[in-house]
């Protein structure tokens, strides 16, 4: 208790001024997260499923109550996800292979060191704070939930029922209410009664968890969950059980969400400045191409026409030196004729 | 069409009129369900589903389906095809209306639709993908009613406004093949921030790439199957130069559909070897893969080839039929069918009668306003006063023919 006070403290004075910016994720492989950023460790190992944390939760954030009261654990019976009525969710794993009874996970927003919802928001809504919480803002949330189809964690709700103003909700790490000064800790990390949580600096929390690591190696697998996961994440776990067995993804890899798609998005400008050449360029070479043909054809055409004429000419002028050789002999013919009978005419005149 | 009614004076009363008044008057039911009872009165929408069948069909499906105006566009134009000049207007109307209506259907669909323009106005999320799509399509609408314009002031005989946008028809056309290939590829690349909730044989680095490259054979075929509705119900409208262009059309965009088809198939083969994802083709998940692949993509591309070898044009309009459901089938799978499959059976989403009734809304609105617009304004023929270009000398004797043409017409088609 004293220790989760101190660090409680530790987080307020820390706050100070800083305002909330947006995340510039992508791009950044080397981002390591906000330093002195805050998170929350929860330890499996520790949770007794008693729901006081999603009590406290409701209670903090003023979330309406809940149909079972949260003194009913019978609910645990089912797995349940976060909904707009509720940010945080406790389950409970029986029959664990390894497991002396059951293991319960308590489930809330992450708060990704560089979010998946943050980097798929097209309005910009939600913000990586240096504080370490992932805020949403309302004033300009279009409601299209892609940041719902975006977190690998399945945790932005939406309030469906609401018709004009549906907002996403999802725990917001006690943001407005420790930088108002209403909090020094989450509302759930207050309200545990056995130290499951501990909310503090994560290089310190990351710290403690390697220490519990050595400390009690036959009690914990050697995996703190949030560490690397999606490039990291403020809240961290502790367990003895493997995580997949708590319903956890272990598949999701070490790549922060924003590198996913910046490849898609860097391609983006290329098409914007090379199309718009290559297209002219297209266009260009089949204009030049058709009136090269349109050129070739009127020159073979010209040049059909003048052999043509050509030939017509050779033609006619053959067959006019023909005509005129015809005339010619025809001439002399006749000449030929005419003295022929002038020399036989006068023979006769004169028998 | 009835031939008992004389002409001018048809009935209103037609099946397809009843039906179409019906759907309507569901669709404004559900509407103001919709804007008063919230998305969770009308859809099965839900925290693990968050993106149901408005975006599976009327975003993707709407935004591929309606690819025919670029690809129609950019091969008349800048791949100087001028043999398909008649098919660019139904293809940009087609268009132009396709796009519209994908912003109508996301007013349906988004939380607080009038917001919409905040991306663009108000703060601008450029890390997201979606803020990309966004910005195109919103651009592209632009362009595409500039596109369309012309038709409109022709009906209305503004002639000089006209002239000015038919001198920047290249422009206009570049500037929409670059908006296209962007939204398009974004649209796939809409899922690469999920690769934890979409299926490994659908989840790929190249999703952008599968949109971009499937689109264009959606939008060939698009054209060569709405050619076929068109010439059935719009026959009375269409001039000679549409009739005769018609029959190469199908021919020239059925030998493209079947090239790309051909790259499309190869490109998912290589995503599969790519990412070494052979083993998943033997799960049910990988039959079902396999159906799309084979079933929607090689066969379609199989049956354009051979119908363009033994010019059987009834069989490319098969073809076009299958490319286009395939290409439905590949939007669902990637958004619906193979989206969130590590969710219990009892997660998943199945779409309300609701949801279903709008999308079947959001399209009759289409099938009415084409008709209204293409009965109206010059779409499937060339108003003889505004000829697109100054016959050459070759094409002189064609003018007095079309005018004759103009005659004969409705004593033609009466028949119809």
């Amino acid at each position: 208790m004293e220790r989760r006070t101190f660090l409680g403290l530790l987080g307020a004075a820390g706050l100070g001024a800083a305002l909330a910016k947006p995340a510039h994720a992508a791009g950044h492989p080397e981002f390591k997260g906000y330093p002195g950023s805050f998170g929350v460790l929860f330890d499996a190992t520790r949770c007794i499923g008693c729901r006081r944390c999603e009590a406290g939760c409701n209670k903090v954030n003023e979330l309406p109550p809940p149909p079972e009261p949260f003194e009913d654990l019978s609910v645990l019976n089912k797995k349940r996800r976060t909904h707009w009525w509720t940010y945080t969710v406790v389950n409970r794993y029986d029959n664990i292979s390894g497991a002396a009874g059951p293991v319960y996970k308590k489930w809330q927003c992450n708060h990704c060191l560089e979010p998946a919802c943050a980097s798929a928001c097209f309005v910009r809504a939600f913000s990586k704070t240096p504080q370490g919480a992932v805020t949403w803002d309302g004033t300009v949330c279009v409601g299209c939930r892609y940041c719902m189809i975006a977190c690998p964690f399945e945790i932005p709700t939406f309030e469906y029922r609401q018709v004009l103003t549906p907002r996403i909700m999802k725990c917001t790490l006690c943001h407005p209410l420790i930088t108002s000064g209403k909090l020094t800790v989450p509302g759930c990390v207050g309200a545990c009664p056995v130290e499951a949580l501990i909310y503090g600096r994560r290089e310190d929390l990351i710290q403690i968890a390697r220490k519990r690591l050595c400390d009690f190696p036959g009690r914990y697998l050697n995996h703190i969950y949030g560490e690397h996961e999606m490039g990291g994440t403020n809240w961290l776990y502790l367990s003895g059980v493997p995580f997949a067995a708590l319903g956890m993804r272990e598949d999701l890899g070490t790549l922060p969400a924003p590198e996913l798609t910046s490849g898609a998005l860097a391609a983006v400008p290329i098409v914007a400045a090379v199309w718009p050449v290559l297209l002219t360029g297209i266009y260009a070479i089949n204009k030049r191409k058709n009136a090269i043909a349109q050129e070739e054809t009127a020159q073979a055409v010209a040049k059909a026409m003048a052999q043509t004429q050509a030939e017509a000419e050779a033609k006619l002028k053959k067959a006019m030196t023909k005509a005129e050789a015809d005339q010619k002999a025809a001439i002399q013919r006749e000449v030929k004729k005419a003295l022929e009978e002038a020399a036989k005419g006068p023979g006769q005149e004169g028998e | 069409m009835n031939t008992d009614i004389p002409a001018g004076k048809k009935s209103w009363f037609t099946p397809f009129n009843v039906v179409a008044t019906i759907i309507i008057l569901i669709g404004a039911v559900i509407t103001f369900l919709r804007f008063t009872k919230g998305l969770g009165g009308v859809t099965n929408l839900s925290d693990n589903n968050p993106w149901g069948l408005w975006i599976a069909f009327d975003l993707l499906c709407g935004v591929a389906l309606a690819a025919g105006g670029y690809c129609t566009s950019a091969a008349c134009y800048v791949f100087g095809l001028k043999r398909y000049h008649s098919a660019v207007r139904p293809a940009i109307l087609t268009a132009f209306l396709g796009y519209s209506l994908v912003v109508f259907a996301l007013s349906y669909d988004v939380g607080r639709p009038w917001r919409l323009p905040y991306p663009f106005f108000v703060q601008q999320g450029t890390t997201s993908v979606l803020f990309e799509v966004g910005l195109c399509v919103f651009l592209y609408l632009i362009t595409l009613f500039v596109e369309w314009l012309p038709s409109c002031l022709e009906w209305l005989g503004f002639r000089k406004p006209r002239d000015l946008i038919v001198r920047a028809t290249l422009a206009l056309t570049i500037f929409g093949v670059v908006l296209s290939t962007m939204h398009q590829s974004s649209l796939g690349a809409l899922y690469l921030i999920a690769p934890s909730k979409l299926h490994p044989l659908w989840y790929s680095s190249y999703l952008p790439l599968f949109f971009f490259i499937s689109s264009i054979a959606a939008g060939l075929s698009m054209v060569i199957f709405e050619g076929t509705l068109s010439h059935y119900y719009m026959h009375d409208k269409m001039d000679k130069t549409y009739l005769s262009e018609h029959d190469s059309v199908v021919r020239g965009f059925s030998k493209g559909a079947a090239l790309v088809l051909a790259g499309y198939f190869l490109l998912k083969v290589i995503g599969i070897a790519l990412d070494d994802k052979w083993d998943y083709l033997l799960t049910s998940y990988g039959a079902w893969f396999l159906l799309e692949l084979l079933g929607f993509v090689a066969l379609p591309c199989f049956l354009f080839a051979i119908a363009v070898r033994e010019q059987k044009l009834k069989l490319c309009r098969w073809a076009a039929v299958l490319t286009v459901l395939g290409i439905v089938l590949n939007r669902f799978n990637v958004s619906w069918f193979a989206f969130n499959w590590q969710l219990a059976p009892a997660d998943r989403y199945f779409p309300s009668w609701m949801e279903i009734a709008i999308s079947v809304y959001v399209v009759t609105i289409g099938v009415l306003l084409f008709r209204f617009i293409s009965t109206y304004m010059p779409i499937f023929y060339e108003d003889p006063q505004y000829r697109e270009h100054v016959p050459h000398e070759g094409e002189e004797e064609e003018r007095p023919e079309f005018v004759e043409h103009k005659l004969h017409r409705h004593p033609q088609t009466f028949g119809h």
